[in-house]
């Protein structure tokens, strides 16, 4: 059965509070924190941070907390400014990438990690199942034909059939959104995998298409969308997972018609 | 040791399982056709329960005993039942992991389903011809 609430050791606590001495305008930003080493259940921390000095991101409010009051606070981030999808996670409720955030007006902002994925630290989630899956699609470009002298040419017209889909940068805000990513993400290949999937089902240079949709064609691989669109409201990038799934599923009923 | 092997298979090995089942998409045609065949069917049904609202056990009797009537409430009943065995069938798979559990409630699914349309069935024809 799917499991509705959190198991006895992943009950979230109340933790410290931090205050930023001397300030007038803070902010209280509620941090999910859980440490592998300690034994301890997962807690959230509450720092006040003081935004006459802190950056109008969500992501400037971690970096100045992890500088400032708790350099243990532990997250993924890099390029800070939506391209490598490293700082994906859920604030205020909606998973998205901290760097493209701003902070809200509300008195309060609350983070936590993305959901459904087991944690490696704090704000860490284990995507290695993500990527296993993403591995599993064969995401690079297939031919059969003999590899031509100079670039494998394409119309404009196909080219801008990889609009909306190229631009997908693998944050997993999506996938970590679906109600049938949470319940079979072990089977279900997830919204971000079935539109990198229907990226290259869709490149007119691709002379794998065939297998690509065999392997797909699975109740649970595919058929699990129920297009619930979580997957296309939690996209930071603006994209439409479910759109690029549904057009998986026109193709597997084109080609037997 | 059977867990413990089940632990070292590599992530890739246990995303790519035992392969694609090449199923999925008749199920899936199949929950849209019944879909759609059941909007004119179920307005057939409602109207006509509103239109005989109040009428006494041998209007009703009448009504059945029609051969059109009698065709679209056998199809109606049998396009119905297919549709809710589809989507039952959807919801044990997405929340049931269990596999004995899953396989058992699918197969009541299954008998659940076709037996209820045998019953109507039979209802609808008793009364069609006259029993």
């Amino acid at each position: 059965m799917a499991e509705f609430t959190l198991p006895a050791n992943s009950r979230v606590g109340k933790g410290k509070t931090v205050k930023a001495e001397g300030a007038t305008n803070t902010k209280a930003f509620h941090v999910y924190r859980w440490n592998p080493d300690d034994g301890e259940n997962p807690r959230m921390d509450t720092f006040e941070v003081d935004m006459d000095t802190c950056g109008p991101m969500v992501l400037d409010a971690l970096i100045k907390i992890k500088n400032e009051m708790d350099p243990t606070l532990t997250f993924r981030r890099s390029c800070r400014e939506g391209v490598c999808g490293s700082c994906a996670m859920n604030i205020d409720g909606e998973n998205t990438l901290a760097c493209t955030k701003a902070i809200g007006d509300g008195k309060n902002v609350s983070i936590t990690p993305l959901p459904s994925r087991e944690v490696v630290k704090d704000l860490v989630p284990d995507l290695t199942d993500f990527y296993a899956q993403y591995a599993s699609i064969k995401p690079w470009m297939q031919t059969q034909s003999v590899t031509p002298e100079r670039e494998r040419l394409q119309s404009r017209e196909d080219r801008e059939k990889l609009d909306g889909l190229y631009e997908c940068i693998l944050c997993a805000c999506c996938s970590t959104s679906c109600p049938s990513y949470w319940w079979n993400g072990d089977k279900y290949l997830g919204p971000a995998i079935l539109l990198q999937s229907y990226r290259w089902l869709i490149d007119s240079r691709d002379e794998a298409t065939g297998e690509r949709l065999d392997d797909l064609e699975d109740p649970f691989r595919l058929y699990r969308c129920h297009t619930i669109m979580n997957c296309a409201n939690a996209c930071p990038k603006g994209l439409n997972p479910a759109k690029a799934i549904n057009e998986i599923k026109m193709m597997m009923v084109e080609r037997r018609s | 040791m059977s867990n413990v092997s089940q632990d070292m298979k590599t992530p890739l090995a246990k995303v790519r399982g035992l392969g694609s089942a090449k199923d999925g998409t008749h199920h899936f045609i199949m929950q849209r056709v019944t879909a759609i065949a059941n909007i004119p069917l179920t307005v057939f049904f409602v109207v006509s329960m509103i239109g005989n609202a109040g009428k006494g056990h041998a209007d009703w009797v009448a009504w059945l005993q029609q051969p059109l009537v009698a065709v679209l409430m056998l199809l109606f009943v049998a396009n119905f039942t297919h549709h809710m065995r589809l989507g039952v069938q959807v919801v044990i798979e997405d929340y049931i992991h269990k596999p004995g559990t899953k396989f058992s409630l699918l197969l009541l699914n299954s008998f659940g389903c076709i037996f209820i349309a045998a019953l109507m069935a039979f209802s609808i024809l008793r009364v069609a011809f006259g029993g």
